[in-house]
């Protein structure tokens, strides 16, 4: 290779290399605002904030939601396998919300250690089934509550 | 080693006259896949039994999403061949590549914001994902305005292949991004080194589009290229011989 096109080969890799670097202990510095919620561990280990405006994510535990008989409320919980957390929620949930789904929740963290929530979000996962297949498949609810949510 | 044929296909005329013969191909056979893809998977694909009809928009989402990440590397490499070997024809390719990316980008934005809707219950959330996305996003766009924004040619050349080249470092943060932060986007379906989380019939109206994708992408790539070479090379010798021989005599 001609020398003056090698030196430009070394000066693209150095540029890459060394921006992509830079993000990256960007990124890493930054990796606690990376995520989009705390997990149900983080609010047991007391690192989270109340009275903040924080999000909340995990597997809604089977069997915990409590609806309300004569208003919206609902309270349920969600766990992450390690942790539970009560989320308490007063308006419509999404279509896909339900137990053992997982659910990313918004809203502020009270003294008494449970979340009141101003928005709950249903999180599906990767998997595509048609109904026939799932309809044979023992226990179709995805999320297992491993610490992968 | 021989570097001749390199630099022969670094020749803009070359290029556009190897490329007429490609052309009828490329787009025959990304229309034909992207039809039978879109009636295979919108029509006959088996709906999911939790999302029901909605997960139908994985058949425009994924594929835009792929080519867009794809045609950024297609971009960067293009405008780094360009810097080391000072080929013509690869600045062209690189600055053909940004608005196609772009295009695609928010395709998989919009797709994505429209999926969002009924399936989580809203249309943008600032995870990990989206918002590595948007950036991607304004990557194409900067590229483009960039390449735009001197009155000698070559410098913009230059100052957009630098940009693509440090956006590199976007690409595996958006592919990874689900599984190194809690995201609210879902993790990989199509997994290269374990089994995909897709039943069969829903797979493979998904691989035959993303199959057109590239098809269509490489067809459109080739289409604008084309186009920008005869806009540079307006004053060479070949290109007014082309256009005098085909353009019908003003009056």
């Amino acid at each position: 290779m001609h020398p003056a096109r090698k030196q430009r080969l070394i000066l693209v890799v150095l540029l890459v290399a060394l921006s992509s670097a830079a993000i990256g202990f960007v990124t890493y510095a930054m990796r606690a605002n990376m995520d989009y919620f705390y997990a149900p561990r983080a609010f047991a280990a007391g690192e989270v904030p109340f009275e903040k405006r924080i999000r909340a994510g995990g597997c809604v535990v089977p069997g915990s939601i409590v609806r309300d008989s004569d208003s919206l409320d609902v309270r349920f919980a969600i766990t992450d396998g390690e942790a539970e957390l009560e989320v308490v929620f007063d308006k419509i949930l999404p279509d896909l919300f339900a137990e053992g789904e997982a659910a990313v929740v918004t809203g502020k963290l009270q003294q008494d250690g449970y979340v009141r929530a101003d928005q709950v979000l249903a999180k599906h996962d990767e998997t595509y089934t048609p109904p026939e297949v799932a309809d044979s498949m023992v226990g179709n609810a995805s999320c297992q509550g491993d610490a992968k949510i | 080693m021989s570097w001749q044929w390199f630099h022969r296909l670094g020749s803009p005329r070359w290029f556009y006259q190897k490329s007429s013969a490609w052309l009828p191909w490329l787009g025959g056979a990304a229309l034909s896949l992207l039809s039978v893809g879109v009636v295979w998977g919108l029509g006959f694909a088996p709906e999911d039994f939790k999302q029901g009809n909605s997960y139908r928009i994985i058949y425009i989402h994924v594929p835009a999403a792929f080519l867009a990440l794809a045609g950024y590397y297609i971009m960067a490499i293009s405008g780094a061949i360009g810097l080391i070997w000072k080929m013509k024809l690869s600045f062209v390719v690189m600055r053909a590549a940004a608005p196609i990316g772009a295009a695609l980008t928010f395709i998989a934005l919009f797709t994505g914001a429209v999926w969002g809707k009924p399936t989580w219950g809203t249309y943008w959330v600032w995870d990990a994902r989206i918002t590595s996305m948007l950036i991607l996003f304004f990557l194409y766009l900067g590229v483009m305005a960039l390449s735009g924004a001197f009155s000698r040619e070559q410098s913009g050349d230059k100052a957009s292949a630098l940009l693509a080249l440090v956006g590199t470092v976007n690409i595996p943060i958006i592919y990874k991004s689900v599984d190194w932060w809690f995201t609210l986007h879902q993790p990989a379906t199509l997994k290269l080194t374990e089994a995909s989380t897709i039943d069969p019939s829903m797979f493979y109206p998904l691989i035959t589009m993303i199959a057109g994708f590239y098809l269509f992408y490489a067809w459109v790539l080739t289409l604008h290229t084309r186009t920008m070479i005869l806009q540079r090379e307006g004053r060479t010798q070949w290109v007014r011989e082309l256009v005098g021989a085909s353009a019908p005599a003003k009056a």
